[in-house]
């Protein structure tokens, strides 16, 4: 179980426990965070899950894949920081976790 | 006009219905919602079923849209197991199968569509599966195994992903198609090569050009499938993958417009102001194409439940989408925007034999679809170059040391 917060584009916290094995996308769609679309479900096929992970968090969410890369490099408003959430699977390292989202996932 | 305290019923609790109850609560929707499903379980992802389901890589928890608790939390009356077998519109009412009727101020029709079956002898034997439904697939799970022998019949999106699935469990897996190539309806030729190719070296048989006359069994279950020529293709289990059809009868029925899916506008709504009708079921307009289609995928299933729950609580439409779906088989990853309508010729970017290569269609210089295997850019700017219109260079297009991100003329 980790407790993960979501930051809509407004402002708006989200803070939620997800446990450990899903990933971060999983953890705001089944607790309705707004902000986060998920269209094909994890498959690393539509970039609509993107986030921005907080500096101090970068280390521990790991590397990005090329797959992944080469999705986010097409994506609206991307940062250096910018990752697909349903790429990162959370375990008890990511307790804490902070990630901001996007104006539009679109 | 905003309704927010209308009672929503929601007739099908698919991967439209459920995302469209969630959606209508996201968007500050107060008045009561009644979600009638007439699967035993709460909304969940059907994509995996022929995937990562299947080879056991997800389970039912992470099939669920929601956690079941989602929907009580939100006042949100799911009620499963039900069907809805009459349409009141004079009255708003719908008739259920449990005899019961409920009152509604404003529906959405959600029915999704089911299989075609094939009208030929010996279709009602066992082990005769087909695939949209997880009690579909955990079926289909029983079947598959080492050693065992599967039919796919239909050599489409769905037969090939239950192939490939089938082969990664140990099955023998023969696919038998009634056309001269693979995805014939949806892939262009050297697409449709491709994807023979991989799953010939990943062992499965194919039997191209051949009309299944009917089945054959012993004691009651399967034992092959007969072709027009006489052979048959012996096997344990078989997969009917051979298209769907929309459940629009509940709408025909009283009187709304329908022409193969129930007829909606930008706003998903129907003839019927007060109906509306999303998903698999929905014929529904596509402004970047200038025609109405149906459409089976998640996406379509996802913007069509945004579009109501918009209309419904009196937010601006969204705008306007560049359809899209998805299909994975082995370590492929193919991604496709848009239709091919209207095209006038066939570009190939990158070498089918690298494994990694994408196939664009066009209209003029624009481009109309794409079809992206294992290469996320060609799909992600081909889609974004879709939906804006935009003329690309061919030259360009067809280079691949020229990046996506170069390619508008």
């Amino acid at each position: 179980m980790a407790k993960i917060t979501y930051i809509e584009h407004d402002g708006t916290e989200h803070v939620v426990d997800v446990k450990t094995g899903l990933t971060v996308m999983e953890g705001a769609v089944k607790n309705n965070v707004p902000g986060i679309d998920a269209d094909c479900g994890g498959a690393c096929a539509c970039a609509t899950c993107h986030v921005y992970v907080d500096e101090a968090w970068k280390d521990k969410t790991g590397d990005s894949s090329a797959m992944e890369e080469s999705m986010l490099d097409f994506a609206e408003n991307v940062e250096p920081n910018s990752r697909l959430s349903c790429q990162i699977k959370v375990s008890d390292a990511l307790d804490g976790l902070v990630v901001r989202l996007p104006e539009s996932q679109h | 006009m905003s309704e927010l305290g209308a009672h929503v019923v929601i007739l099908g609790a698919g991967h439209a219905g459920g995302t469209a109850a969630a959606m209508l609560r996201q968007y500050g929707h107060t008045g009561p919602i009644s979600l009638i499903g007439d699967e035993p379980l709460a909304p969940y992802q059907r994509p995996p079923l022929s995937k990562a389901w299947l080879k056991g890589e997800a389970d039912a928890d992470s099939l669920a849209l929601k956690p079941l608790e989602f929907y009580a939390e939100h006042q949100i009356d799911f009620r499963p197991g039900l069907t809805a077998l009459k349409l009141k519109r004079a009255d708003k009412l719908v008739e259920l199968s449990d005899g019961s009727t409920l009152a509604y101020d404003i529906l959405i029709l959600a029915t999704g569509a089911r299989a075609i079956k094939l009208p030929v002898p010996g279709a009602d034997l066992a082990g005769l599966l087909e695939l949209r439904t997880a009690a579909d697939a955990e079926a289909l799970k029983a079947a598959v195994g080492p050693g065992k022998r599967l039919a796919v019949v239909g050599g489409g999106y769905i037969g090939l992903e239950v192939a490939a699935s089938g082969r990664a469990l140990g099955a023998e897996v023969v696919v038998i198609e009634r056309e001269q190539r693979l995805l014939a309806r949806v892939a262009c030729e050297a697409l449709s090569d491709f994807f023979r190719g991989v799953h010939e070296t990943h062992g499965v048989i194919f039997e191209m050009g051949a009309s299944v006359t009917g089945f054959v069994g012993e004691n009651g279950h399967v034992t092959g499938v007969l072709l027009a020529d006489g052979r048959t293709v012996p096997c344990d289990a078989a997969v009917i993958g051979v298209g769907a059809t929309p459940n629009d009868e509940l709408a025909a029925d009283c009187g709304l417009d329908t022409a193969r899916g129930v007829v909606v506008d930008l706003e998903a709504r129907t003839s019927d102001p007060s109906i509306f009708a999303i998903g698999d079921v929905a014929h529904r307009p596509m402004p970047i194409y200038d025609r109405m289609f149906r459409m089976e995928s998640v996406p379509n299933a996802l913007e069509q439940a945004k579009q109501a729950a918009s209309a419904i609580t009196g937010r601006p439409a969204p705008a306007g989408e560049v359809p899209w779906q998805w299909s994975d088989q082995y370590d492929l990853k193919l991604q496709i925007a848009g239709y091919a309508f209207d095209t006038d010729e066939v570009l190939l970017r990158g070498d089918p034999a690298s494994g990694k290569f994408a196939v664009f269609h066009l209209k003029g210089d624009q481009i109309q679809s794409v079809e992206a295997i294992n290469s996320p850019p060609e799909f992600m700017m081909g889609k974004q170059l879709i939906g804006n219109r935009k003329s690309v260079s061919k030259a360009k297009l067809s280079d691949l040391s020229v990046s996506m991100k170069e390619v508008v003329a």
